[in-house]
């Protein structure tokens, strides 16, 4: 290895050898250095689990600084959003970028977790990582629900009625789920109290354990094969050292995704079409709801369906329904590696790929629809 | 070899260089975000006004209009002493109402509306009273909130 | 002798007793057998609408005769029977107890009791009494009759919203107005000025109506020398600066009515700032010219030069606003200022009345300010606009250098 000039590899070094003296890390630090990443001709999708969790870090740092001048609460909420994207220096940017990533995390989410499901990455031996994944994606989602709420403004009052309306519709538990999540009958300042509770403490503090399970998993397990290299002879596999090489190209696409981040921040502060999220006038509980309510575009294809039920189907309630068939696609999608007993003899299933490329179908076309019509 | 080594060198400066900048450009803004504007806090249903007792006193109608939200409110000093703060848009066409110390009320000068001082339309045009707000003082300071004091 | 004895006890103990019932259920004969023989539309129909019937006051207490019976002719010969009362005849028909201050405060205290007076000293008045003119209006005309409405009710012929339909009637008639050679134009003038679109189009209870300006009883046109005080009763700042001015005696001088004489009466439209100045359509040059040996003209080209720059300022301050706004920057606070230099720019307009360059500069120039701050502080933002997108375009070159360099290095690990 060729002599390093440079004073500040001496340091690292240096700090490196103190650390290790006093905790032993040495053994920790070979044993990672032994991960590596498969070679192959979808490599990219690899790098999407990685771009959620940057768009989560950026997502941690901007919300703990929206959080200095934040103020829950009916009075006072939306006053301090605007005080914050009109007066704060740069208050403008932490605000466009945590909506921004907010949103672009969900979407790298979904991409992320359709690439692993083609893959058939979640079968033996690792059914809890895509199982803790599935927890991540549903956490998230329960993130962009409750901060959607914490402007006050117009937009988000009604989309959270409706929202929160829905959970009303689930048999027997309904209305404790409405009366909970509402912090009473009706979506007023308690409802603000309590979706910022959910929002700051206790969901980053379960996305935080079940995150750490999620990444803990991988390391220990690796970067799963693709299905093709069963028969592959083991000279033919080709495989990348996570540190350095695939780690430098994962930094690369982070920098680049804030890049992204910023140039939409700045230019589409208030968001793009269709997924727009200005902050527009107080909530007002007594005036009349604007003509389109909307939820946000990754609640839209459910929201979609289930307008397109009928009020009853064989005497029962289309909505229920609705709700009963979807919470089951649910469970058949987060249980697929128990389910898919194919993958776990490392074979492809026809069945589960057409499943899979309904369920995006799906999921797209609803969307389209919801913003359509 | 030193060719190398200064290739490596310019790598490691470009690399270094744009990271250590991109560094920078984050917490710029972050630090300059973390340091409060001059106003402080968001205003919120409750106002300081940025005058005193002495300056109502010395205004020739005793009274001074402030700005309460997207609202815009009146503080008069009445012959009691006591400060009264109403809401100062007229409810007949929205115009400025302003004090008139001589007849003891507020007055509205677009069509000749009059109010007390608590806020009750008494002549002219004006369909509804005025709303008035809650008045504290502490020290030399002067709050108004909405809601009843 | 006794069955014959208790027969005739029983029976007049009988009759006694039950005549007051009969007779408590007799209320109104006059009511049921004119609604029978009446058309739907006929006083009898239309009377248990009226206030006076709701008051517990009936037929006869106006006409006269006696409700029990159901016979017309002997209704007429009932001592006191007052019929129908002719045109000439109604107003002192419902004086009998409107002006009478002692019945009045037994059924409505409140309503005063000199509408009769009044009503002689109203050209209506004087024409019935003095001319004997049969088609000038009496009580009847304005306030209907037998479903006579409480002012306060908007179904009443006397509610502001309905008094210029109410006046109308006849007023607006021109063959019925035809011997009387006055205009007839009143009405149309009316609906089409500000007071009448504030009233009858956006319902606006406190905008005037015939009767705020000409009087309801005591009905007449304002004197030209009292229209100002008539005007003045809201107007009254405009008013009061006019009667400080100079034109106050120069227009007394000329027995020129004040406010009608730039404002008209009826069709008092909306006034813009090309009323004042020294040019067509400003009326200022009527009467005014350059060398006429008064401030006049001065005054006027002057108010009209503080009025347009003031205009001018605010229009530019507001397309940089909106500029600023439309680019997505928060203007919340700029638009509250410029809704300041509105109120400037509405007093200003105000002191023309005054005639006094000297106190409508000055307020002009208070306006002025605030709109140039306006244009300030939008022009900042419009700048801090441009300043973002300068700052991303540093970042971004950041972030590609380090994209380089990290490319760079992930191609020579290779």
């Amino acid at each position: 290895m060729a002599e390093s000039t440079s004073r500040s590899s001496g340091a690292i070094k240096r700090a490196y050898r103190w650390v290790d003296r006093r905790f032993q890390i040495q053994a920790l630090v070979d044993y990672m250095s032994h991960k590596v990443v498969p070679v192959q001709k979808f490599s990219i999708w690899y790098y999407f689990g990685g771009i959620t969790l940057f768009l989560f870090i950026v997502q941690v740092v901007t919300g703990i600084l929206l959080l200095m001048y934040y103020r829950p609460g009916a009075d006072s909420a939306y006053e301090s959003v605007r005080f914050i994207v009109a007066e704060v220096s740069f208050g403008w940017l932490i605000r466009a970028l945590h909506s921004w990533s907010a949103n672009l995390m969900i979407f790298a989410a979904f991409i992320h977790m359709f690439s692993v499901y083609f893959e058939n990455a979640y079968r033996k031996p690792r059914e809890l990582t895509w199982l803790s994944g599935i927890a991540l994606l549903a956490l998230a989602l329960t993130f962009g629900f409750s901060g959607y709420l914490l402007p006050w403004n117009e937009l988000s009052f009604f989309a959270t009625r409706v929202g929160t309306g829905m959970a009303g519709a689930v048999p027997f538990l309904g209305k404790y789920l409405l009366v909970i999540m509402r912090g009473g009958e009706e979506v007023t300042g308690a409802t603000i109290e309590r979706f910022f509770g959910l929002h700051v403490a206790i969901l980053p503090a379960l996305f935080t354990v079940v995150l750490s399970a999620h990444l803990i998993f991988i390391q220990r397990q690796g970067m799963s094969e693709p299905l093709e290299w069963k028969e592959k002879p083991s000279g033919e596999k080709k495989y990348m050292k996570f540190f350095p090489h695939f780690l430098m190209r994962d930094l690369l696409v982070w920098l680049i995704v804030l890049n992204i981040l910023a140039v939409l921040a700045v230019f589409f502060p208030d968001g793009i079409g269709v997924v727009h999220w200005p902050l527009g006038v107080k909530a007002d509980p007594f005036s009349p709801p604007p003509p389109v309510i909307r939820p946000e575009w990754y609640f839209m294809f459910a929201f979609q369906a289930l307008k397109f039920l009928p009020a009853h189907i064989f005497s029962i309630e289309g909505e229920l329904v609705g709700i009963s068939v979807f919470t089951i696609g649910g469970l058949i999608w987060a249980f697929v590696p128990f389910i898919n007993r194919k993958s776990r003899i490392d074979e492809p299933s026809k069945l589960f790929m057409y499943f899979g490329m309904f369920v995006i179908l799906f999921i797209i076309v609803m969307t389209i629809l919801g913003y359509l019509l | 070899m030193p060719e190398e080594r200064t290739r490596r060198d310019f790598l490691g400066i470009i690399l270094g260089g744009g990271l250590i900048a991109t560094l920078g450009a984050t917490i710029y803004p972050i630090f300059k975000y973390l340091i409060p504007p001059p106003s402080g806090e968001a205003n919120v249903s409750q106002v300081k006004l940025p005058f005193k007792k002495a300056d109502i006193a010395a205004d020739p109608k005793k009274a001074k209009t402030f700005r309460f939200g997207r609202d815009l409110g009146i503080i008069v000093l009445l012959p009691s002493g006591e400060l009264r703060a109403l809401s100062a848009r007229c409810t007949h066409l929205d115009c400025t109402v302003q004090n008139k110390p001589d007849e003891g009320l507020l007055w509205c000068a677009c069509h000749n509306g009059k109010y007390s001082y608590d806020g009750r339309n008494i002549s002219g045009p004006p369909p509804k009273p005025l709303q008035v707000f809650a008045v504290n003082i502490v020290g030399e300071d002067i709050f108004v909130s909405k809601g009843k004091a | 002798m006794t069955r014959r004895f208790w027969t005739i006890f029983l029976s007049g103990l009988l009759l006694t007793v039950l005549t007051p019932a009969i007779r408590a259920e007799e209320t109104n004969n006059c009511l049921t057998c004119h609604q029978q023989i009446e058309e739907e539309d006929g006083p009898a129909h239309k009377f248990p609408r009226d206030i006076h019937y709701q008051k517990g006051i009936f037929c006869v207490d106006c006409h006269g005769g006696d409700a029990s019976l159901d016979d017309m002719d002997a209704v007429r010969k009932v001592k006191g029977y007052r019929g129908a009362p002719s045109h000439l005849e109604v107003p002192e028909f419902c004086a009998r107890c409107h002006s009478d201050a002692t019945y009045m405060r037994n059924h409505n205290p409140s309503l005063p009791t000199d509408q009769l007076e009044k009503y002689k000293t109203s050209i209506h008045g004087k024409r019935l009494f003095g001319e004997k003119d049969t088609k000038v209006a009496n009580c009847i005309s304005c306030h209907s009759v037998h479903e006579i409405g409480d002012a306060k009710m908007p179904y009443s012929s006397t509610y502001p919203m309905n008094i210029p339909g109410t006046c109308g009637k006849c007023h607006a008639d021109s063959s019925y107005m035809a011997p009387y050679n006055i205009p007839t134009d009143q009405l149309d003038k009316y609906t089409r000025s500000v007071h009448g679109k504030a009233l009858l189009v956006k319902k606006d209870l406190g905008a005037p109506a015939c009767n705020s300006c000409h009087g309801n009883h005591g009905a007449a046109p304002p004197g030209v020398a009292s229209l100002s005080a008539v005007c003045g009763n809201c107007h009254a700042l405009q008013a009061d600066l006019f009667n400080a001015s100079p034109h106050e005696k120069a227009f007394a001088a000329n027995n020129y009515p004040m406010c009608e004489t730039c404002h008209s009466n009826h069709l008092i439209e909306h006034p813009t700032d090309s009323l004042v100045g020294t040019k067509p359509p400003a009326l200022c040059a009527n009467c005014h010219s350059d060398d006429d040996g008064t401030k006049g003209f001065a005054v006027a080209e002057g108010s009209l030069a503080s009025i347009e720059e003031l205009v001018q300022h605010r229009a530019v301050a507001d397309s940089l606003l909106l500029d600023a706004h439309d680019k997505g920057m928060m203007t919340t606070d700029e638009e509250f200022k410029l809704r300041e230099v509105d109120q400037d720019l509405i007093e200003t307009r105000t002191l023309v009345h005054s005639l006094d360059l000297t106190k409508l500069q000055p307020k002009a120039q208070e306006g002025l300010a605030k709109a140039d701050t306006v244009k300030v502080r939008s022009a900042g933002l419009i700048d801090e606009y441009y300043y973002r997108r300068k700052g991303l375009g540093l970042a971004t070159l950041f972030i590609t250098i380090a994209a380089i360099g990290l490319y760079l290095k992930i191609r020579k690990l290779r």
